[in-house]
This record gives C-alpha cells, structure tokens and sequence, in this order.
C-alpha cells in the first residue's frame, strides 16, 4: 500500500528499509530471457536462451567476451548489459597493460558490483536493469558469479537467472554437488538440460540457445551451433558418446576467439 | 658521452628488415639489445605479432617500443571485441601511425616497419619514421642497419618507381625461400659492418597457412 509513496526515487528509503527502485531493478532481470551458469574446479560453462522480438527480427545477444578468461551471460535490459560488457571489457584491458597478467574474476566482479551501487545512491541515475553471470578462470581456478542490480555479488556452484529460471535452478540444485569433478563435456550437457528446463515443453535446438565456455587451456569462447546440436542430439539418445562429441568440439575450442555467431548463417548480431 | 640531465631517451640499436611477396611477407630484425658499447642482451625480440596477419618489427629505444607494442596489442583487442574480427594490416599501418603521431611532441623513439597480408592475400610492408610518417613499400629496412642494408635491397629487389603511371606493385616475385635467402644474406653483412647489429636473427615469415618463426645465428663481434 505504502509502495508507491517511496518508490519514485532511488534515493528514498521506504519505511521498512527498502528500496524500491533497486528492487524493481531485479525485476527487471527476472523478466528477461533466461541465462545459466554452471562450473567444474577447471571449466566454467554459461548458457542463454535466444528470444526474439518476433520471427522477423534476429535474436538479442546475451553472452560476451570480457577477455580470453572472462566471459559474462546477461539477463534483463539487454542495453544496459552491453554497456557493462564493455565496461569489464575496459577494466580487463587496463589491468592486463599494467600488470601483464590476467585479471583475477573476484576483482573484476568488485569492480562490478561497485559500479552498480554507485546508481543505487545517486538520485540522478538509475539502477541497472541487467544481471550478469560472471564465468571466469583465474590461478585460483574456475570461478561463477552472479552480479545483481543492488551492487551484490555471489560466488556460485550453477546458477540461473531470467524468466523460469526456477525450473532451472530446481534442476541445477539436485545435480550441483557433483560439479567439481565434472568433465567440460559433462558440463555442457547439464547447461543444455538447465536450459532445456527453462523452455518449459519447448523443443531444444542450437538456434534457440547459445552457450559458452572457458577453462584450463581453453580461452572464453561461444561454441558453435553445430556442436551444440551434437550435444542435443546425443541428450535425447541418451546414449552419450562423449568421445564423439569431444573430438568434434576439440577443434573449435581450439580456435581463438571468434564467436560462433560469426560463422554461422544467423543475422549479425546486435554488438557494440 | 656526456649525457643531459633530461636526455630521456637511449639507442638500443638493432636493424629491422622486412619483405613484401605475392602471397607471403617476410619480416626480421637481429635480437642483440646494446646500449653505446656494450652489449645488454644476446636474445632479444624487436617483432611483436599484433594480429593474425600482422606482425611489427621495431628498432630504437627499447622502453619506447615495448610501451608501442603493448599499446597496440591493446587497441587490437578493443578492435577485436568490437567488430568482432581481427585488424587488417593496413588498418593496423593506420592505427600505428595514429598512434605515433599522438605522440608528436614526445615520440616514441621507434623505428618501425609493419609486414603483413593486406585483405587480399598479397603481402604488405608498411615503413615509418619516428612520427608517423608512413608510406606502403615491397620492402624497407630500419635501424641502425638501415643505410647498409637498404641499397642491397634496391639493387636485388629492382622496386618499380612510385612515381610511375599506372602505379605498379612494389612486391617481389621472388619465391618464399629466396626471400628469407636474401634476408639472411643482408644481415650476415649488416653484421660485419654495424658494431650495434648481431648475435641472432629473426625470421617472421607471415603466409596463408599463418606465421612461422626461424632463427639463425650471426656474428657476435
């Protein structure tokens, strides 16, 4: 009842310590398209679902490259999260050319985070609309984060965020204990089933997901369609063959960074 | 020598050569690191692979080029997360340019030559001089070496005026192996001559299938 009094502005505290603008905030990234992120001690893998407007126009890009050991999976207001893309795209930049070294994940989701509250507590800004799934490797190992509207970050096991991301999250809760130890195969195919929960009775094909991956030995990179296919085909045989799959996606994870966008026939996508 | 008190810079010497074919690009510079008399290193790299199809040699002073490499191994990063594609050489010979001239008051005290394929599969050189000033060459020597190793290369390499009409190719019909022969030739007698060029050379041959790195040892007097 009281909502709308304290609502207006993002530097008003509702009478029970809240504040609103930020919460809507979050709302905005619960009813974006879903994006999952799960990792293994060496492998982190991202997910996203591909929604269009409508058949006539080309789906809006939800995964990008930070840097060869940084990638981001965004769910909300897709603008704002292009815009913090190129944000970590720049602080990656900068950190490398000063220290010659890859920048750790845990700073670069500070840094986020810090960002983000800075338009919690300005009366003249607004909260971003967006919430990232940070997947990165650094000495420390595989790493996921989920930075939020508010300026929060966690660490996470597998997380999903977007709209059904529920189902998702259900999924990833059974399975996640195991995830340490997981082959980047293995990986792979549980984000493909977290997605394949968010779409709710949905068919699952490549042209509806995107997923990316980085780990040991493997820079931040969007697999490409083919593969992703194989991977969806072998789910509904449910006979596996991994070898098979692992030799296919060998030499595109091999390949530098160009995304599988690129290569395939879809349009162009949206980037800056 | 006497030197200023805000003398900022230093010569490390060294020679930087590079050759433009039909379908490949040839780049070498010798890797001895000297400072007046003595020499600092045997072993040190002057090439920087900046992309793909695009590799930079530079001599001069070594804190002015490794700043120049790194400056534009960054700017072809951004250039790669925002178009998605790797820099072309003659968008990385203007970017080079850009970025030396930026320093026109304060330059970077390296000489500079850009090899490469250009967006068609031909081989590319791009010279410049401390400032920006750049010119698309079949071939160009920089450096300490430069004046001793220019004219051998005039006279091998017959270049074509660029003053005539219709504008003829600068590069070379030699193949790939006689290229790199007459690299390796060139700076067997730089190196008898240049107290500052020596030790080791680099050889970069840029081509189709990628970039492929050879050594060869020289004179270490």
């Amino acid at each position: 009842m009281f909502r709308n009094q304290y609502d207006t502005d993002v530097t008003t505290w509702s009478p029970a310590g809240r504040l609103f603008q930020v919460e809507y905030a979050m709302e905005a990234v619960k009813q974006g398209s879903a994006a999952v992120g799960l990792r293994s001690k060496t492998h982190a893998v991202l997910g996203a679902v591909n929604k269009a407007a409508s058949d006539l126009a080309s789906h809006q890009r939800k995964l990008f490259r930070a840097d060869q050991h940084v990638g981001v999976a965004i769910a909300g207001l897709t603008a704002d999260g292009r815009v913090l893309s190129r944000f970590l795209r720049n602080e990656c930049i900068n950190h490398s050319f000063v220290y010659e070294s890859p920048l750790p994940v845990s700073r670069l989701v500070v840094q986020l985070a810090d960002k983000a509250q800075v338009c919690t507590q300005r009366s003249w800004k607004r909260p971003f609309g967006v919430g990232l799934l940070v997947a990165g490797l650094d000495e420390t190992g595989a790493h996921l984060y989920y930075n939020c509207p508010s300026g929060n970050y966690f660490e996470y096991q597998a997380f999903a965020i977007g709209s059904r991301s529920q189902a998702a999250k259900t999924f990833l809760e059974r399975r996640f204990q195991e995830y340490d130890t997981y082959s980047r195969e293995d990986l792979i195919k549980d984000a493909l089933f977290a997605i394949k929960e968010t779409l709710q009775g949905e068919k699952l094909t490549a042209q509806l997901c995107t997923v990316a991956i980085v780990g040991e030995g493997e820079a931040f990179h969007i697999i490409d369609q083919q593969t992703i296919q194989e991977y969806i085909d072998a789910m509904e045989l449910s006979t596996g063959g991994p070898d098979e799959e692992a030799d296919a996606a060998a030499p595109p994870s091999a390949e530098a960074q160009e995304g599988g966008e690129g290569a395939s026939s879809e349009p162009a996508p949206m980037d800056i | 020598m006497a030197l200023r008190g805000d003398w900022m810079y230093e010569n490390n010497g060294g020679t930087c050569v590079a050759i433009a074919g039909i379908d490949y690009c040839v780049v070498a510079a010798d890797t001895r690191l000297s400072v007046g008399y003595n020499i600092l290193t045997r072993d040190h790299s002057k090439i920087c692979s900046l992309a793909d199809k695009v590799v930079l040699a530079s001599s001069g002073f070594q804190g002015d080029i490794r700043a120049l490499h790194k400056n534009l191994a960054a700017r072809h990063l951004l250039y790669q997360h925002q178009h998605n594609k790797q820099m072309s050489c003659p968008a990385m010979g203007q970017l080079l340019s850009n970025t030396l001239y930026y320093k026109r008051f304060f330059p970077y005290y390296a000489f500079n030559v850009l090899g490469g394929l250009d967006n068609e599969g031909k081989g590319c050189v791009f010279t410049y001089d401390a400032v920006g000033s750049y010119e698309r060459v079949g071939y160009s020597a920089q450096g300490s070496g430069s004046s001793l190793i220019m004219p051998v290369l005039d006279n091998q390499l017959k270049s074509p005026s660029p003053l005539l009409l219709p504008a003829r190719d600068a590069v070379t019909p030699l193949s790939e192996t006689e290229a790199v022969d007459l690299v390796k030739d060139v700076f067997a007698s730089a190196t008898e001559r240049d107290i500052y060029t020596g030790d080791k050379l680099e050889i970069v041959v840029i081509n189709a299938s990628g970039i492929k790195r050879e050594y060869l040892e020289l004179r270490k007097d």
